[in-house]
């Protein structure tokens, strides 16, 4: 199909903004792996969660926006911590198997909760001029939030490796992802720095919840369930538990479903298909992921 | 502690089910058990919502039927079918073999319907359809009737506005692919359209998305470089308001035109300023009344919900009442009977027209033609078959 430069450029523009998104939420659930070797499959309904405060915040309470996602955004984290301390701090000491079950009914739960509580029929997220506007280069054209999340993205890249790298928690948040128990051995408190990790992967979820729901303005309880999905393959990609690798991953795996529906229109059906096949391919070739470590594990 | 809460607990269990047992013998014999089969979760909730609210509206108005000199209450056993092709079976072999419903009402979804047809087929159990329109539905179904026209017709009605009234001469199908509601229409339309315009490559492309897509932006880039007259994109209200908002924000400003299942309060709320101008075939207009009872319908839902009905609810009304109407004919409770009573309908005057059933179990009814404006559905003309 031989495509006009305008086109093309679009196209471009289209697999950024996905992309950026992807790799946004991707972010949270890497680092929470990272640190406690734990996948945490409700993260897309946390993602979820964060969406509908921030609606509830700007609709029932009549917050002005950037109030609104400040609460929002501090609900979910505190929500995050909550879920670590009900689902997964008692079970701590089990095998990995249980606490990754305990994630699954973690979901379930959260989901169902979603529609008892918000109900099944999906509502429609305010529109916020800001991020609402029609952005036109030449041919091009993009919606304002679409300029924003790569932004969001990049700052929350960079604030994570920081506190990851730089600070005190950092420290201890590696500690405990070397070792749980000599961290314990060492004076760290692992327990605050688990319900930290949490609190800043359920942060990341809601942010991107935000972002994810200005750009497509629908909620329904069960939103988060796609978008936690492609953002665990877009994690595992780049090596799950590497935040850069997340990035580029959540690029990565947005730029191809662009591009699969933009050259191969026939295979548009097989968008999601395809991406849990790039997950196989990726696991059976590199299964540490792009830019992972392949590491030994004690079985 | 913690022996003395759970047996506590398996007590109170044990205690629910005996009185719940009781309160079953006690009204055993003189109650009907209607199933409703209705998407209340997941990404048609709304629709299923708004035939509920048809079908409560009907049962306070006549929430009994006398069989035989004996007077039955009807009883509603909502279940849900999340959406989902595999839950719908789920749940309507629930309502077969767990809940023994003597009939079935819905589903809003073609693909939903069809995927618990057999199932009540098999139990001999007849099902009302009520705003489900593709004809697989009811074909080679003799448990499956419906109360609503069917995509051959509204496709057709759909092609022939866009090519007399927008005079397109080229038109894109966007068509959520794994929808068999959306594929189906799509096909009668690209039929119909490519007749109209006497041009076999009217119709520049055919492009598909899937059900819960979010991000439409590479198959609409290329619809920008098509540029088309119009585009047609049947589908969930849920994509379709989606779809419509990111075309326009891409600079698209072809008119779009879909089907019934866009008449519903959501596909405004979410698509807002976007999808001014679209344009829908739709089941019945509040100020069109075609029955003496389409007014009573319109007066007393407003009385009850405090607001004005949608086209989807109307039918949910008329189905209920259908299902009445053939029981008192019937003049029995048995499904079978029932059954045979609802194929043999001939002028049911319901609150969206009169319903005669053909030997498929489907109706001829006349359509509307409904527009976007100013975020209401504002009625443009009625099309008879």
């Amino acid at each position: 199909m031989p495509m006009e430069l305008s086109t093309f450029f679009q196209q471009l523009a289209n697999a950024m903004s996905l992309g950026s998104l992807y790799a946004l939420i991707a972010i949270g659930y890497t680092m929470v792996y990272g640190i406690l070797r734990l996948i945490n499959f409700a993260h897309g309904d946390v993602f979820m969660l964060g969406a509908y405060f921030a609606f509830y915040a700007i609709t029932l309470l009549a917050m002005p926006w950037w109030i609104a996602f400040a609460v929002a955004l501090g609900l979910t984290a505190v929500f995050g911590m909550g879920l670590e301390r009900m689902a997964y701090r008692p079970l701590r000491d089990s095998p990995k198997i249980s606490v990754m079950i305990s994630a699954i009914g973690a979901s379930f739960l959260i989901q169902n909760l979603g529609v008892v509580i918000f109900g099944g029929r999906p509502k429609s997220f305010p529109s916020i001029p800001l991020f609402d506007t029609v952005v036109r280069f030449g041919p091009v054209s993009v919606l304002s939030v679409s300029l924003f999340i790569p932004v969001v993205t990049l700052v929350s890249l960079i604030v994570l490796l920081y506190i990851v790298n730089q600070t005190k928690t950092g420290l201890a948040m590696r500690a405990v992802s070397t070792d749980l128990d000599a961290a314990r051995l060492m004076a760290i408190d692992v327990n605050r720095t688990v319900s930290i990790t949490f609190g800043i992967g359920s942060f990341l979820a809601a942010l991107g919840g935000i972002m994810w729901t200005m750009k497509y303005p629908q909620l329904n309880p069960l939103m988060g369930v796609m978008p936690g999905l492609k953002c665990f393959i877009a994690a595992v990609i780049g090596g799950i538990g590497n935040i850069q690798g997340a990035v580029l991953g959540g690029f990565i795996l947005g730029a191809l479903e662009i591009l699969i529906v933009a050259f191969l229109p026939e295979l548009t059906g097989y968008r999601d298909a395809f991406a849990f096949v790039l997950l196989i391919v990726v696991l059976l070739v590199k299964p540490a992921g792009l830019l992972g470590k392949a590491q030994a594990v004690k079985v | 502690m913690k022996r003395v809460l759970f047996v506590s607990i398996m007590l109170l269990a044990a205690a629910a089910t005996v009185f719940a047992a009781g309160g079953q013998e006690a009204t055993k014999g003189d109650i009907i058990k209607f199933g409703v089969f209705e998407p209340l979760t997941g990404a048609n909730a709304a629709g299923g919502a708004e035939e509920l609210d048809g079908i409560r509206l009907a049962q306070d108005l006549y929430p009994t039927v006398t069989v035989g000199g004996k007077e039955y209450k009807i009883e509603l056993v909502v279940a849900d079918n999340k959406s989902d092709k595999v839950e719908a079976a789920n749940a309507g072999q629930r309502l077969v073999d767990g809940d023994k419903v003597t009939l079935v009402l819905g589903s809003w979804g073609s693909s939903l319907s069809m995927a618990a047809g057999p199932i009540f087929e098999a139990a001999k159990i007849p099902a009302i359809g009520l705003s489900c329109t593709n004809p697989l539905v009811t074909l080679g179904n003799d448990f499956y009737f419906r109360v609503c026209f069917l995509d051959p017709f509204q496709g057709t009605v759909m092609a022939n506005y866009a090519v007399k009234d927008v005079k397109a001469k080229n038109a894109v199908i966007i068509r959520e692919v794994t929808n068999d509601y959306s594929v189906g229409l799509a096909k009668f339309f690209a039929d119909a359209f490519k007749s109209l315009t006497g041009n076999s490559g009217s119709i520049l492309a055919e492009l598909n998305y899937q059900t819960g897509d979010q991000d439409f932006s590479a198959q609409l880039t290329r619809v920008k470089s098509l540029n088309p007259d119009v585009i047609f994109a049947p589908g969930n209200y849920t994509e379709s308001a989606l779809i419509i908002k990111q075309a326009r924000e891409l600079g698209i400003t072809a008119p779009f035109l879909g089907g019934d299942t866009w008449e519903i309060a959501e596909f405004v709320n979410v698509g807002r300023q976007a999808v001014e101008g679209a344009v829908m075939s739709a089941f019945f207009d509040n100020d069109a009344p075609l029955t003496p009872l389409s007014k009573v319908f319109v007066a007393e839902y407003q009385k009850k919900y405090g607001k004005l009905p949608s086209g989807t609810a109307v039918l949910g009304f008329d189905g209920y009442l259908l299902a009445i109407d053939a029981i008192k004919r019937a003049n029995s409770t048995d499904p079978i009977k029932i059954r045979d009573a609802i194929a043999v309908t001939k002028g049911f005057a319901g609150a969206a027209g009169v319903v005669n059933l053909d030997q498929n179990g489907d109706p001829i009814k006349s359509a509307v033609i409904k527009e976007v404006k100013n975020g209401k559905f504002v009625y443009k003309t009625t099309v008879a078959p």
